[in-house]
């Protein structure tokens, strides 16, 4: 007997949540939705044999009936199942997100500036369509990626951040994605749109986190605009369930003079891609993209970034560092393009991996396309063990082996971790950190 | 009982034996010197001492206080009082320069039985030490060695002996890389470290520091073994003479 078509059970889900659902969307809405799932219908889903998916098989998650989590009833949670994932001391606005639909009662805003809408896309959408209409499905392309097809073809609910010309949000916002178990496995289609006018700044954090160990997907696109001179500061902890799995894009439209600093945190799922696609659409921006993966176990892990200079004078910092233990296995696929005419360009990639286990696995594929040819550009990538001399070193003072190995474990991961300017998140970070870490008390006396 | 016996020490590194039968006596309250051509096996008499892994010990016997050092790991080595000032220090970025000075030092003295020290105590025996060696507060927020200096690599080897007091120290080529004055400050450093219950062995090409720091004892380590041993004099007999005629009187 053939394989039934995975895209089946899409599609009869498509069309009853047509009718149903998203049945009071605004015209445009549902063509939108509609142009994404055809497109979905074309894609289907990657293979191995796709250049991009070449590293990552996503033949699991085909075959695996999700049903949609915005039909799952109900979004309650009792306030304290939240403990173990929100961040201690936090200042800011948290908007709390459950199995992908906003929850009112556990969120909460903080000293947010006059005319800035922190808000759930769902009642965006409700309240003022038109405000969202201008910027929804027009960075996230779907013709490229099945995933953000289906994410948009779905979407339902997620934040919505609007920064108006020269407003300075001060105090960082937590977007926190939980997902509980359920009697059969769902996926959740958080739909993220950050928008910063010319001149706002802009801190915010996405944490997309399991509660209870089930089986679920996580197919999260976010969309960031960042307007002229505008700052924006975006960070990613993905803590999922270890029998999760995690699919997101975030892509990102710098304006002239603009600044992004994007930091992407991966811990948690069975399989997890984590795509991050920027484009410098004027001149004078900068962007410093960073990322950490740690994984263990049988995970897998697959970061994929493209940071495009479309036009001259930008500048990109990327940094990406990879822990591996056990029998994981990760993937960083790297590709800067400097299109014709990017002159002044200056672009570094750098990815470094350390293998903590013989059986751990990684791939690391750093890229440069340069297409002009006044540019500084450089790239590079290594992967390795922990340093034996640094652990003897250690063990000459006194310290142990597996104290040494975990310190120089940390350390690795340290200069990813001291570039998170949002304390209550770094904090977070360091604990989870030290807590897979072997000897643990020993390595937090000596940071 | 001597503090350190080295009986007819063989060991190789890669297929190559380094150390071909040393014999080494050092009794608490001595400063020995141990001098050398290059590749002679001084760091690899100190590493195999302190417990480095790729250097294999093919024969012979250590005593340290005893009892077999060779047997024990580094990290035991170093909480029984054992102190190796690499000549190479590595640099270790993301690892703070003081807590990782105060994790040893703790490490230690949980092994001794000692009380652990808390930030405030650590802090105080630290700026004490670092006055010791010109060292300013900057330097504890560092990362370990990281960016540091030749010479501050250096005097940052002698201001962690100073806080980890251990009772038998060898300094491996602590002066190389040092301007006169640098040098003067460590050997202060070292001097004041000087006790009745502590033994120093100093490794060195020149007996510059020898000047600073007094040895009671000159060995010559040659191809491997301890061909000539001395007081003070056999020092300054060398800086004169070269290497070449200890090694011409040996065979002799
Ligand atoms: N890891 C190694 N693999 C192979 N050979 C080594 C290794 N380490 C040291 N050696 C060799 O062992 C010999 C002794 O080296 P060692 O470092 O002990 O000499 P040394 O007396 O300290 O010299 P120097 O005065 O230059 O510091 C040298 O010939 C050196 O090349
Ligand atoms: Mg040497």
């Amino acid at each position: 007997m053939p394989d039934a078509d995975p895209r089946e059970p899409y599609r009869s889900d498509f069309d009853r949540l047509e009718r149903e659902l998203f049945a009071g969307d605004p015209p445009w809405l549902m063509k939108t939705r509609r142009d994404a799932f055809a497109k979905f219908g074309a894609l289907g889903f990657p293979t191995l044999k796709h250049e991009m998916w070449k590293y990552t098989n996503v033949a699991p998650l085909a075959r695996t009936r999700f049903t949609p989590a915005a039909e799952i009833p109900g979004n309650g949670l009792a306030p304290e199942k939240l403990d173990p994932v929100v961040f201690g001391k936090f200042e800011g606005s948290e908007l709390v997100f459950v199995n992908g639909r906003f929850s009112r009662s556990l969120s909460s805003k903080r000293n947010l500036p006059e005319g800035v809408w922190v808000t759930s896309l769902a009642d965006a959408l409700q309240e003022d369509p038109r405000a969202v209409e201008p910027f929804l499905a027009k960075t996230a392309p779907v013709d490229a990626n099945s995933f953000t097809a289906l994410n948009t073809a779905f979407l339902q609910d997620g934040a919505f951040i609007h920064v108006p010309e020269g407003k300075v949000v001060e105090d960082p916002i937590h977007l926190l994605f939980v997902s509980t178990a359920q009697p059969q496995p769902a996926v959740a289609y958080p739909r993220n749109l950050i928008v910063l006018e010319a001149g706002g700044q802009l801190t915010v954090t996405e944490s997309y986190a399991g509660l209870d160990g089930g089986v679920y997907l996580t197919n999260a696109v976010t969309e960031a605009v960042v307007g002229e001179n505008a700052a924006l500061d975006h960070y990613k902890l993905q803590r999922e369930g270890e029998r999760a799995s995690h699919i997101a894009t975030l892509e990102i439209e710098q304006a002239r003079a603009s600044t992004v600093s994007d930091t992407s945190i991966a811990l948690g799922g069975a399989l997890v891609r984590n795509e991050v696609n920027q484009r410098f659409l004027a001149e004078g921006g900068e962007l410093s993209m960073n990322g950490l993966f740690s994984v263990t176990g049988t995970q897998h892990t697959d970061t994929h970034t493209r940071i495009e200079h479309l036009t001259p004078h930008c500048t990109s910092r990327e940094l990406y560092k990879g822990i591996l233990d056990g029998r994981a296995r990760g993937v960083f696929y790297g590709n800067i393009i400097v299109h014709k005419g990017a002159q002044k360009t200056n672009a570094v990639q750098t990815n470094k991996n350390l293998l903590l286990s013989r059986e751990a696995l990684v791939d690391s594929i750093p890229g440069l396309q340069i297409l002009a040819n006044d540019v500084k550009c450089r790239h590079g990538s290594t992967t390795g063990q922990i340093d034996e001399d640094s652990v003897f070193y250690l063990r000459s003072r006194g310290i142990d082996s597996d104290t040494a190995r975990s310190i120089l474990t940390y350390a690795f991961a340290r200069e990813i971790i001291d570039l998170i300017r949002v304390p209550a998140m770094r904090a977070t970070l360091g604990v989870l950190l030290l807590s897979r870490l072997p000897n643990s008390e020993a390595v937090r006396e000596a940071l | 009982m001597a503090l350190l016996e080295v009986k007819g020490l063989r060991a190789k590194v890669g297929d190559k034996e380094i150390l071909k039968g040393v014999d080494l006596t050092v009794n608490r309250g001595e400063v020995h010197a141990i001098m050398g051509p290059n590749g002679s096996g001084k760091s690899t008499l100190a590493n195999v001492l302190a417990g480095r892994l790729n250097y294999e010990v093919l024969g012979g016997q250590v005593l340290y206080e005893g009892k077999d050092l060779l047997a024990m790991k580094p990290e035991l080595r170093a909480r029984e009082g054992l102190f190796l000032a690499f000549q190479y220090p590595v640099e270790i970025p993301g690892v703070g320069n003081a807590y990782f000075l105060k994790s040893a030092l703790n490490s230690i003295r949980r092994h001794r039985g000692q009380e652990e020290l808390d930030a405030m105590d650590f802090m105080g025996i630290v700026t004490e030490k670092m006055k010791l060696l010109g060292l300013d507060e900057a330097f504890l927020g560092r990362s370990l060695n990281d960016g540091f200096s030749g010479g501050e690599k250096k005097r940052n080897e002698i201001f962690q002996m100073a806080v980890l007091e251990p009772r038998l120290a060898i300094l491996d080529e602590t002066d190389s890389g040092l301007d006169i004055d640098a040098l003067k400050i460590v050997a202060s450093g070292v001097n004041t470290m000087r006790a009745k219950d502590r033994a120093i062995v100093v490794v060195t090409h020149y007996q510059r520091i020898l000047n600073y720091i007094v040895p009671d004892f000159v060995h010559v380590l040659v191809n491997g073994r301890i061909v000539k041993s001395g007081g003070r004099e056999l020092a300054l007999e060398l800086e004169k003479r070269g290497y070449g005629w200890v090694e011409e009187s040996a065979v002799s």
